[in-house]
Parts: C-alpha cells; sequence; structure tokens
C-alpha cells in the first residue's frame, strides 16, 4: 500500500498534473511563486517549473479574477486562488456579472473553463474576517458551479470535472483539511468504509462496516467529514445509531434526484455545514428532500449550521460559533428518541 | 482650473460645469475624409438619431446610449487594429461595434429583441459578443479582463493587443488601478481608451475626480497620449507610432481622447445647462464638417440618413428573436 499523502500534497499535486499536462492551463494568485508558493503552500514547486503560466500577483482579487476571466474568455484554463475564501468577496462582481453571466448573456453559450480556489472555513483561529464559509454567498448565479475538497475525491479528478463545465467554477477548500490525510481503497477507520457514487455531484458515501439500512443519513461537505465521522463514531459505539455520510463534491447544481434510493434507505436525515444559519445550501438540499420524501421521514430533515454570528478568533469562542462533533452527536442523539 | 464649490460634497451639476475648460476644437479644420470612413461616421450618427427616436416613440425597451459627438474615435482608431485585436466596448457602445463590424441590421436587432440580432436580443444595447469584440455593461469591470486577454495576446499571438474603452466616470472605480497596476507590471499590450466627455451621466468631470488620467497614468509609469482633435486623419497620425510601439514592445498605453457628448447620458435625462449643450452641439464634428465639405456631406448624409431609415423599416418588420438555451 502507498504511503499515505496529505490532502494538501494532493492539491499541489493536482496542480503540477494540471500545468503539465494543460498548455492552456494558468495558476494565478497572490504570493504563490516559489520558495514560498502560496499562503498553505498548495502552489509550491509551480512556478518553478511554468515560470510562464504560473503568475504571482498583486493585492487584487477583484483583478486576479478578471484576469482569470479573460484568459478563460480566449479558450485557457486557469486556476486562480484566493489567499482566503473571505476575500472572494472583492471578486464578487467579476465572478457574478462578467465570468459566469458571460456563458449564456450573449445569446450563444461562450466557454469560460475556469476555477477559483477558496481556502475556507474557522477551527483555525484566524477570526471573523478569515475563516468564513462563504458557499451560500454563491450558490443559485446561473452558470457558476460550487465544488468542495473532500478527503476523498482525489483534486486532479476534481479539477478535470470542474474544467470540463466550461463555465466558472469555484472550489471551497476547507483549511482544517489541508494537514489530513487522503482516504484510499475504500476505507475510512477500523469502523468506517467508503465508495463514491456515479451521480452528478460524485457522491463520496460512507458506512459502517457492516450494517443494513442506517438509523440516519448525513448529508455535509467535505470540510465537515472529520467531525461528522466522529460522531457517527461515537453514536455507533455509544448508543447504537447507525448513521451514514454523503459528501457531494459539487455543491452547486445541486440535485438530490440520483441520491434518492441512497438516501430513501433512512428515515431521518440531517443536514450539516460550517456556514452561519439562514439561506445556506442546507437549506436547499433540506427542501429538496421534503419534497420527495415528505411522506417517509419519521421527522423533518434536521438543519445543523453555523451560529449566524461573526466568528471570534479566541479559540474557546470560535468553538461555540462553528458546528463541532459535539453539537452534532448531541443533536443527531436527540433527534432520535 | 475652476474646481467645485467647497460646500457641496458630491452634488450634480450646477453652473460651475460651464466654466470648466472645454476643447477649443470649433476652429479646427477637418480633413476631408475618403468616402469610407465619412460613411461610417455618418452610418453611426444616423443610427444613434433613429435609436433615440425608436425609444421616443416606444418602440424599443429598455434603455440605450447614444455616442453622439463621440462616433469619430472609433473611425480613426480602428484603421490601426486588426481583426485580431480583441475590443471591449462599454454601455457607450453602438458607435464601436458599427465602426467594427458596419452592421447596423444585427446592431438593431439586438436592440429591438428581432430576428437577426448580434445576440439574440439577450445581451442588448450594451452586452454584446461578436468575434473579437465585447461589451458589457458594469463599470470598469472589462478592464482586468482585457488585460488577462493581453496576457494571452502576449504569448500566443504576440503582435496582437487588447483595446478597452472607458469614459471619464469610470476612472472612480478599483477595477481600472488593478488592471493598470497588472498590466504595467507584467507588459501587457492593453490599449485604454478614455472617451472623456468631461461628464459622467450627469456628474461633471471636476466634481468626480481628483487629479487627471495623465497623473493617475503616469503613477502606474504608463504612457499617455492626449488627443484633443476630433479629425480622423489627425488622429490617426497621431496614434498609429505609439500603438505600433505597444505591439512590439509589449507595453500598456493610456489614450485620452477630449470629446464631446452632443446627446443625453441616455435618453431624455440631460440635466446640463442650457449653455454646456450649446457647446457640446457647437464643437460637434458633423455640424463642422458639413460646414467645411459642404458637398461630400450633403450626398453622403443623405444616403446614410436613407439607409439607416431602411434598415430600421427592414428590422422592425422582422419576428421576434429566439434564445435557444440549455
Ligand atoms: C459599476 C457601475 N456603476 C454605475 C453604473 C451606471 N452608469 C452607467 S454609465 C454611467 C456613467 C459613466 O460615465 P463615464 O465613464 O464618464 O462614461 P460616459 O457615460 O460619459 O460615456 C453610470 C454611472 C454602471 N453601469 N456600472
Ligand atoms: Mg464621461
Amino acid at each position: 500500500m502507498t504511503r499515505p499523502e496529505r490532502v494538501i500534497g494532493n492539491l499541489n499535486r493536482a496542480l503540477h498534473t494540471l500545468l503539465d499536462d494543460d498548455p492552456r492551463a494558468y495558476v494565478i494568485g497572490e504570493d504563490i511563486a516559489d520558495p514560498y508558493g502560496g499562503a498553505f503552500k498548495a502552489a509550491r514547486g509551480l512556478s518553478d517549473r511554468h515560470p510562464e503560466r504560473v503568475i504571482s500577483s498583486p493585492i487584487s482579487e477583484g483583478g486576479i479574477v478578471g484576469v482569470a476571466a479573460g484568459l478563460a474568455l480566449t479558450g485557457n484554463h486557469p486556476v486562480a486562488e484566493m489567499m482566503f475564501s473571505d476575500f472572494a468577496a472583492l471578486a464578487f462582481d467579476q465572478l457574478l456579472n462578467f465570468a459566469s453571466k458571460s456563458v449564456s448573456m450573449y445569446g450563444r453559450p461562450v466557454p469560460m473553463s475556469m476555477v477559483v480556489r477558496c481556502p475556507t472555513g474557522g477551527n483555525r483561529g484566524y477570526g471573523p474576517t478569515h475563516s468564513q464559509s462563504l458557499q451560500k454567498h454563491f450558490i443559485g448565479i446561473p452558470s457558476l458551479s460550487l465544488y468542495e475538497m473532500s478527503p476523498f475525491h482525489d483534486n486532479a479528478d476534481v479539477l478535470t470535472a470542474m474544467l470540463s463545465r466550461e463555465q466558472p467554477s469555484m472550489l471551497f477548500e476547507d483549511k482544517t483539511l489541508y494537514t489530513r490525510t487522503m482516504h484510499q481503497s475504500g476505507v475510512v477507520d477500523d469502523l468506517f468504509r467508503y465508495e463514491l457514487l456515479d451521480d452528478p455531484s460524485r457522491t463520496a458515501r460512507v458506512f459502517p462496516v457492516d450494517c443494513a439500512d442506517p438509523d440516519w443519513i448525513i448529508l455535509a461537505p467535505g470540510g465537515l467529514t472529520e467531525r461528522a465521522v466522529a460522531a457517527m463514531r461515537t453514536l455507533l459505539l455509544e448508543e447504537e445509531i447507525t448513521c451514514e455520510l454523503l459528501v457531494p463534491s459539487r455543491l452547486y447544481p445541486f440535485t438530490v434526484e440520483p441520491l434518492l434510493a441512497t438516501v430513501s434507505r433512512a428515515r431521518r436525515i440531517c443536514v450539516a455545514e460550517d456556514s452561519a444559519a439562514d439561506g445556506t445550501w442546507g437549506e436547499m438540499l433540506a427542501q429538496q428532500l421534503h419534497e420527495h420524501l415528505w411522506r417517509r421521514l419519521d421527522r423533518p430533515v434536521l438543519l445543523l449550521s453555523a451560529q449566524p454570528s461573526v466568528i471570534p478568533t479566541a479559540a474557546h469562542l470560535e468553538h461555540t460559533v462553528l458546528l463541532q462533533t459535539t453539537a452534532l452527536r448531541r443533536a443527531l442523539s436527540e433527534a432520535s428518541q | 482650473m475652476v474646481s467645485a464649490a467647497p460646500h457641496l460634497i458630491g452634488g450634480s451639476t450646477t453652473a460651475t460645469a460651464i466654466t470648466a475648460p472645454q476643447p477649443r476644437t470649433g476652429a479646427q479644420r477637418l480633413s476631408r475624409l475618403p468616402a469610407e470612413d465619412l460613411d461610417t461616421l455618418l452610418m453611426i450618427r444616423h443610427f444613434e438619431l433613429a435609436v433615440l427616436d425608436l425609444f421616443s416613440q416606444g418602440l424599443v425597451h429598455g434603455t440605450t446610449h447614444t455616442c453622439l459627438g463621440q462616433e469619430y474615435i472609433p473611425v480613426a482608431l480602428y484603421a490601426l487594429l486588426d481583426e485580431g485585436d480583441y475590443v471591449f466596448s462599454n454601455h457607450r457602445g453602438h458607435g464601436h461595434y458599427l465602426a467594427r463590424f458596419r452592421d447596423p441590421h444585427g446592431l438593431l436587432a439586438e436592440i429591438m429583441g428581432r430576428e437577426g440580432a448580434v445576440c439574440h436580443g439577450v445581451g442588448g444595447s450594451q452586452h454584446i459578443y461578436r468575434d473579437r469584440y465585447l461589451s458589457t455593461g458594469v463599470q470598469g469591470e472589462s478592464l482586468p479582463v482585457a488585460a488577462g486577454v493581453a496576457l494571452h495576446l502576449r504569448r500566443a499571438e504576440p503582435g496582437r493587443i487588447a483595446v478597452v474603452h472607458i469614459g471619464d466616470g469610470t476612472w472612480g472605480e478599483g477595477a481600472v488601478y488593478e488592471a493598470l497596476n497588472m498590466a504595467q507590471l507584467w507588459g501587457l499590450p492593453l490599449l485604454v481608451v478614455v472617451e472623456n466627455n468631461r461628464i459622467a451621466q450627469s456628474t461633471p468631470t471636476e466634481r468626480q475626480m481628483a487629479g487627471t488620467i495623465q497623473a493617475r497614468a503616469a503613477a502606474f509609469g504608463i504612457r499617455h497620449h492626449h488627443v484633443t482633435s476630433h479629425d480622423v486623419a489627425a488622429v490617426r497620425r497621431e496614434l498609429s507610432g505609439v500603438i505600433d510601439d505597444i505591439r512590439t514592445q509589449h507595453q500598456p498605453l493610456v489614450v485620452e481622447f477630449v470629446t464631446n457628448r452632443v446627446g443625453p447620458h441616455s435618453k431624455g435625462d440631460d440635466s446640463r445647462p442650457a449653455e454646456a449643450i450649446r457647446h457640446a452641439a457647437a464643437n460637434d464634428w458633423y455640424r463642422r464638417y458639413e460646414k467645411q465639405h459642404p458637398e461630400q456631406f450633403a450626398a453622403a448624409d443623405r444616403s446614410q440618413r436613407l439607409a439607416i431609415a431602411e434598415a430600421v423599416r427592414e428590422v422592425q418588420a422582422r419576428p421576434a428573436s429566439r434564445w435557444e438555451h440549455a
């Protein structure tokens, strides 16, 4: 068996592969040139190898995404890095009004293959402006696809899928994942296994080793994987509550139909996410699930989000605002009664 | 230089607007142009007048911005471009489109949502994409995009350039400076064409811009060229060298035209003092060309007026455009 690979290494390897194999690929972002290689080191080694197509830019998020859009318009495949996803707010106009709109507003499809990478989320003490999960603000924009990194999805495959959509895509990367390892060969740990489904969202299904229909199905983006699996483990060992976890690679567009056979095996469904509550991805999923499974569920979809609050810096305060393993476990346990 | 009244922050047009320096172009001689250039100028003029007329009759829906008085800019400039150069236009783009494609039917159909519309009626007056020509309606947004295109051209098609049109008011947008910075840092063949008509919607330039465009370009180390002439032939002579330079030397350039908005910002929304409007009209290349070359003008003007009237009749009679989308 090969040595486990860290998620950041997998991402870095994916960017290397992209630049090596695709002469039209570019990587652009702040502080990405070697030897620094980007704030989280995703770009390490790229500029040494491809100095022409790896562009370390000024601190200009709107400009970076605009330049990426210009490259996409001329048939290239740029990957732009936001140093922190919070700063994608400064590129919102380029994403909303130019890159995504150009795909259809000129009356015929205009291919705009580009990726905006967004190091996302909290639990690292970066404070209110460097910890947010802003996925919800980008949902529902025509021709803008949202993906989230996970320890199950090989990043080279994810980048290929994103670029092949011929429309702008954002990749949300939970920052706590970078230092974790990629799961391999269908094994999560001693209790859980996983498989990749072939629905359009390329959902990873995590399930207890020998279990028939589970009590719960949990749907969550990749960043919550570790916390969700930890909650599932305790519930299984201490309360004999069985859960499966579904982690889609593509968050938007998202339709639950292809997953109905899988999710309807449980009578209880939970959607968990790191976004501040209200107007979220989880709400969109809950609505779709209610539409299809209303009469078959024992209770309404359990929706768990972060508090509708700024994300404090101090660890003990941050901990209370974001969705943690203990809260997840407690909520599932209570809703199982 | 007369500055805005000190007690007024922001504010709208007041009499101070007309005391701002005006170009002394009224007396300037306009060269006699080859028929093709004059025809394009007049095609644009009559197209814009027809659009305003259609609006006032309630036959067009939405909004439009005409380039009355500024027609000579794309006509002069585009003779210095080739098909491989990209042009990014803005809200005031009919003249740019017509100077590039001489296709009043396709553009009018786009504005009126009729069959044969360049973008099937989805984009309308200010969102057009055809070949290497693209316009969009958010001020300043296209500068970073044009910089990205210039980055591509520099590597994949050296010698070609990206041209982006903006107004004076658009220098209020941060995107402009992000793009200028990158263009100069990375040696991008980007031509920023500023059509400084000294007003943005209702706000005179001196109420919305501190300092000058020239000094702003200089702050980035970017060459700036001031064009005060409204004479197509003179403008071309003036610019051909500097545009050649950016093709071969891979560097950006800001060309600032001092120009005149003869019509309203959009339609029926001209709040300028009467004197300012009269001044713009008196400097209009159209009136001056008519005076200086009466015979050539009369025949060409008549034929373009009729051609546009015919295009309006023909396009109006077409069925509605259709949009097939996923
Ligand atoms: C980001 C943005 N803000 C406001 C507007 C509305 N708007 C359209 S044109 C215009 C004035 C632009 O002035 P200027 O750049 O001088 O160009 P001009 O209209 O004079 O050609 C404004 C405010 C817009 N289209 N985009
Ligand atoms: Mg203006």
